[in-house]
C-alpha cells in the first residue's frame, strides 16, 4: 500500500525555502534586496532582533517602492544600527526617545497626510512605521502607542520582543516571562526570576483596541513574517507587529540556537503566533509538533535555575499549564496533532 | 482687522493666518481655549490641508511635533504647567535636534500644591532646554509674537515658545489689531527644512553622539541663540515695517533713560508696573521700567546697556528658585557684573496672587529709599508662614502644609482671579 507524502507546511507561509517556487522564495542576500537594514552594525552576532528587523524593514519597503519613513525607539536596535557617523539605515529613519516612537510616527504621518493633499493626492505615497523593543512598546512607550492606536492613525508599530531591557543590561520588562531570570529578577528566594502572574499581553491589548491589523510572527518563519508586513503595508490605519526575537546575549543562548528558540517558542505554545483583523482573530498558526516547554527552556541560561539538582520542576510545570491554555485559548494544535 | 476678542482666540487666529500643517494638543487651563479655536478651524475645513490631532498626554503632543516637523511640516502645540513639565523629555529633544516647532506657553505654577493661576515658575523651569523663549507683554504682543516666532524658528531651525500670562492675557478680552492673510503670507514664507525625512534622500536623524563632538553640538546650539540675539531684533523690525506696530524685540524701556531705579519684569506686568511709574514720576521719582521680551536667548548686551547708568535695579519677577531667590534676578545681575548698582530680587504673583498697583508703589518707595530687603517677597502673608513654622516646631506630625495654611486662613482659597478652577 503506498502512503500519500505528507507536506505539512503547505498552504502555510512556514514552508522552506526548498518546496517553494522560485519567485516566491524569500532572499537572503542580494543586490536587488534593499538592505534598509545594512551589514556592519554591532548587534550581537545571532541578535533576533537585528534579523527580524531587516526583513520587517525590507519587505515594507518592498510592499512601499521604497517610500517609507521609520522612527525608532531607544533600545538595542537603535543603538547598535547607528554608531555614527555610521548608520545601517539606507531610508529615512528618525529615533527621538525612548517612550514615544509611535507618536513621533503619528507625528510624520500626519505631516505626510498634508504633504500629500497639497500635492493633490487624496492619500500619502509615502509610508510610516514605527519600531522599538518590548520596553519601548509594552511599558515606556505604552501610552503613545494606544494613543497612536486609539486614533486609527497611518502607522504600522513594530515591537521586537526579545523579552527584556537589553540595551541597559538585561532588565526585566512586562513582557519578561515567569521564572526568568533577569539583572532585576534574580533565581533568588523560594520564587526565583521573574513572578508568575505578572507582565501583559500587548497583542491581545491591540486587538482589543480594535485597529485594521494585528499580528505577531517570529524570526523562525521569516516567509510568514514578510507576508504579514506586505499585509500590513497594503491597509492602512494604525497597525500592530509583534515579533518574537530572541537575544542570545540576555537569555545566555547560543547564537546559533536563535532561530530554534524562535520555532519552539512557538511549538510550545508560549509564543502564540496570530492575525487579528478589527478585533477579530482571523487565523493561528498550528503547531504541527507540540514540544514540552521544556525543550526550549533547557536552551537558556535565564532559566538555568529550574533544573538539574535543587530544580523547580513545578516551575516547569507550571510555564507549561501556561503553555497548554495558550494551545486550548487560540486553538493552536492542528487537526491530525489534536487527536 | 481692529476687533475686541479674547487673547485665546486671538493666538488661534494668529497661529492659523501662520498656515500651520500639524497642530497637536492636550488639554490644560489657561492654554486650553486657543487649541480649542484652532481645533474649530481645522474641524470647520478653514485651514485645509491642516491635521488637528487630539493626543493623549503632553509627551505625545510634543512627540508627534517633533515627527510632523522633522517630515517638513509647519508644526505648533500649547500647553501650561504641568503640561509643560509632563512633555520635558520631548522638549529638549525638540530643541536637540534643531526641530522649529512653536508652541504656546499660557504660564501657570507649578504644583503642588495643584494651582492653575498665573505666575512664569512653567517657562521658568524650561529657560536652559535650548528653545527660545519670547514673553508677551498684552494680547496683541502676543498674537503678533507667534507670527514672528514660525518666521524666527524656521529661518534659525530651532523651535520657539511664546510665553503669555494665564488667565490675565488669555482670558481677557481685549481690542487687537488683527492682521490679514496676504500682510501674513508676505511677511512668512513657506517653511524651507533645513533636514527632512524624504525617501528620495534617506538621513538617519537622532544618532547617539559621544564625547567626541557632544559638546560641539551643544555649543552650536549656543551659538546659534547668540545669532537668534541679531535676527530677533531684525524680524521685530521687519514686522514693525509691515504691519505698523511695534512687538517682539529683546528689551524695551518705559521712561529709563534718566532712571535712577530701573525696574525689571516680563510679561503682562509690565503694563501694571507703567502705570506705578507714572504715579512715581509725578511725585518726581527718577524711576523706570525694563521689559525683557525675550529671556532666551538672554540679551545680555541690551540688558546691560539699559542698566548702564541707572543706581539701582529692582526685578520683579513671577518666578522663584526655591534655596536661592530670583530665577530672572540672577541673569540680570551676570548682566550688571562691574557696574555699580544696588539690585533687588521682588518675587511677586505667585500661582496667581494679585499685583497691585499699591503694594508695587509701597516696595518701590522702599527701593528707592534703599530700605528694601534685598529679597522680598510681595505681599506675603507673614502670619500664616510663622503659624506653620511655629506648629512645626512644636509637632512632629504636623500635617499637609497647604491644607494647615489654608485652615489657618479659614475661609479656604484667596479669591484670586474670576471663574472656576478648571485643573
Ligand atoms: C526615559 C528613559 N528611561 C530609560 C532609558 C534607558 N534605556 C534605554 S534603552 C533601554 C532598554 C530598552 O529595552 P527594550 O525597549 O526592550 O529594547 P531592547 O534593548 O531590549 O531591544 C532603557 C531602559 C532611556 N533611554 N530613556
Ligand atoms: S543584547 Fe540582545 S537584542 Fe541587543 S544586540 Fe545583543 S542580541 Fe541583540
Ligand atoms: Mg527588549
Amino acid at each position: 500500500m503506498t502512503q500519500p507524502i505528507k507536506f505539512y507546511q503547505t498552504g502555510t507561509f512556514t514552508v522552506g525555502n526548498r518546496l517553494l517556487p522560485e519567485g516566491q522564495r524569500s532572499v537572503q542576500s542580494s543586490e536587488a534586496r534593499d538592505n534598509s537594514l545594512n551589514s556592519g552594525h554591532r548587534a550581537c552576532q545571532g541578535c533576533g532582533e537585528a534579523l527580524g528587523a531587516r526583513y520587517v524593514v525590507d519587505a515594507a519597503m518592498r510592499a512601499t517602492d521604497g517610500q517609507l519613513i521609520a522612527a525608532n525607539a531607544t533600545g538595542c536596535l537603535e543603538v547598535f544600527s547607528t554608531p555614527y557617523p555610521e548608520t545601517s539605515w539606507q531610508l529615512p529613519w528618525l529615533h527621538s526617545l525612548f517612550g514615544n516612537a509611535a507618536a513621533v510616527g503619528s507625528g510624520i504621518a500626519a505631516a505626510l497626510k498634508v504633504k500629500a493633499l497639497k500635492a493633490g493626492q487624496g492619500q500619502a505615497t509615502t509610508r510610516v512605521i514605527a519600531q522599538g523593543g518590548d520596553g519601548g512598546t509594552t511599558d515606556i512607550g505604552f501610552g503613545c502607542l494606544s494613543g497612536m492606536f486609539e486614533r486609527n492613525d497611518d502607522v504600522l508599530y513594530i515591537c521586537y520582543d526579545n523579552e527584556g531591557y537589553m540595551n541597559t543590561g538585561v532588565q526585566r520588562s512586562s513582557a519578561t516571562p515567569p521564572a526568568a531570570r533577569t539583572a532585576t529578577t534574580q533565581p533568588l528566594g523560594p520564587e526565583p526570576g521573574a513572578e508568575f502572574g505578572k507582565g501583559k499581553n500587548v497583542p491581545l491589548i491591540a486587538v482589543a483596541h480594535e485597529i485594521p491589523y494585528v499580528a505577531t510572527a517570529t524570526v523562525a518563519d521569516l516567509h510568514d513574517l514578510e507576508a504579514k508586513v506586505e499585509k500590513a503595508m497594503r491597509l492602512h490605519g494604525a497597525r500592530y507587529l509583534h515579533v518574537f526575537v530572541p537575544c542570545p546575549l540576555g537569555w545566555g543562548a547560543a547564537s546559533c540556537d536563535t532561530i530554534r528558540l524562535a520555532r519552539l517558542a512557538r511549538e510550545t505554545g508560549l509564543f502564540p503566533v496570530f492575525e487579528a483583523e478589527n478585533g477579530e482573530i482571523t487565523s493561528v498558526t498550528k503547531i504541527r509538533r507540540p514540544v514540552p516547554v521544556d525543550e526550549y527552556l533547557r536552551l537558556q541560561k535565564r532559566f538555568a535555575h529550574l533544573f538539574g539538582a535543587g530544580g523547580h520542576p513545578e516551575t516547569i510545570a507550571r510555564i507549561q499549564a501556561m503553555a497548554d491554555k495558550n494551545i486550548k485559548r487560540f486553538g493552536l494544535l492542528a487537526e491530525e496533532s489534536a487527536a | 482687522m481692529i476687533k475686541q476678542t479674547e487673547g485665546s482666540q486671538a493666538v488661534a487666529e494668529a497661529v492659523a493666518l501662520c498656515r500651520p500643517e500639524v497642530i497637536c494638543a492636550y488639554p490644560i487651563s489657561p492654554q486650553t481655549h486657543i487649541v480649542e479655536g484652532l481645533g474649530a478651524l481645522v474641524k470647520a475645513g478653514d485651514l485645509a490641508p491642516c491635521e488637528f490631532l487630539n493626543v493623549e498626554s503632553e509627551f505625545a503632543a510634543m512627540s508627534v511635533a517633533i515627527g510632523s516637523s522633522a517630515a517638513g511640516a509647519r508644526t505648533y502645540t500649547a500647553t501650561a504647567s504641568q503640561g509643560l513639565l509632563f512633555m520635558v523629555e520631548a522638549v529638549y529633544n525638540a530643541s536637540g535636534l534643531g526641530l522649529p516647532i512653536v508652541m504656546t506657553v499660557a504660564n501657570r505654577a507649578i504644583g503642588a500644591p495643584i494651582n492653575i493661576w498665573n505666575d512664569h515658575s512653567d517657562s521658568m523651569s524650561q529657560r536652559d532646554c535650548g528653545w527660545i523663549q519670547l514673553f508677551a507683554e498684552s494680547n496683541q504682543e502676543a498674537l503678533d509674537l507667534h507670527i514672528q516666532a514660525f518666521k524666527l524658528a524656521e529661518e534659525m531651525s530651532m523651535p520657539v515658545m511664546v510665553c503669555m500670562d494665564g488667565f490675565i492675557l488669555t482670558h481677557a478680552y481685549e481690542q487687537v489689531d488683527m492682521p490679514d492673510q496676504a500682510q501674513v503670507d508676505a511677511f512668512l514664507p513657506p517653511y524651507e527644512p533645513r533636514q527632512v525625512l524624504d525617501p528620495a534622500e534617506p538621513v538617519s536623524i537622532g544618532a547617539m553622539v559621544g564625547p567626541e563632538a557632544f559638546m560641539e553640538v551643544r555649543y552650536l546650539a549656543h551659538a546659534k541663540q547668540t545669532m537668534a540675539l541679531d535676527r530677533i531684533p531684525e524680524i521685530a523690525a521687519e514686522f514693525k515695517e509691515a504691519f505698523g506696530r511695534d512687538a517682539g524685540g529683546l528689551v524695551r524701556g518705559y521712561r529709563i533713560e534718566d532712571a535712577e531705579t530701573i525696574v525689571v519684569a516680563l510679561g503682562s506686568v509690565v503694563g501694571t508696573l507703567e502705570e506705578t511709574i507714572d504715579t512715581m514720576r509725578a511725585e518726581g521719582v527718577k524711576i523706570g521700567v525694563l521689559s525683557i521680551r525675550c529671556f532666551r536667548p538672554f540679551p545680555m548686551a541690551a540688558v546691560r546697556a539699559a542698566l548702564a547708568r541707572t543706581a539701582r535695579v529692582v526685578v520683579l519677577e513671577k518666578s522663584f528658585a526655591v534655596g536661592l531667590g530670583g530665577i530672572v534676578s540672577t541673569d540680570v545681575r551676570l548682566a550688571m557684573v562691574r557696574i555699580h548698582v544696588r539690585g533687588y530680587t521682588v518675587v511677586a504673583g505667585l500661582g496667581g496672587r494679585p499685583i497691585t498697583q499699591d503694594s508695587l508703589l509701597r516696595v518701590l518707595r522702599l527701593a528707592v529709599a534703599d530700605e528694601l530687603k534685598n529679597l522680598t517677597f510681595l505681599d506675603l502673608d507673614w502670619d500664616i508662614v510663622n503659624r506653620h513654622l511655629a506648629r512645626e516646631a512644636a509637632t512632629r506630625r504636623s500635617g499637609p502644609i497647604a491644607e494647615n495654611l489654608l485652615r489657618d486662613i479659614g475661609s479656604g482659597a484667596r479669591p484670586t482671579t474670576a471663574g472656576k478652577a478648571q485643573p
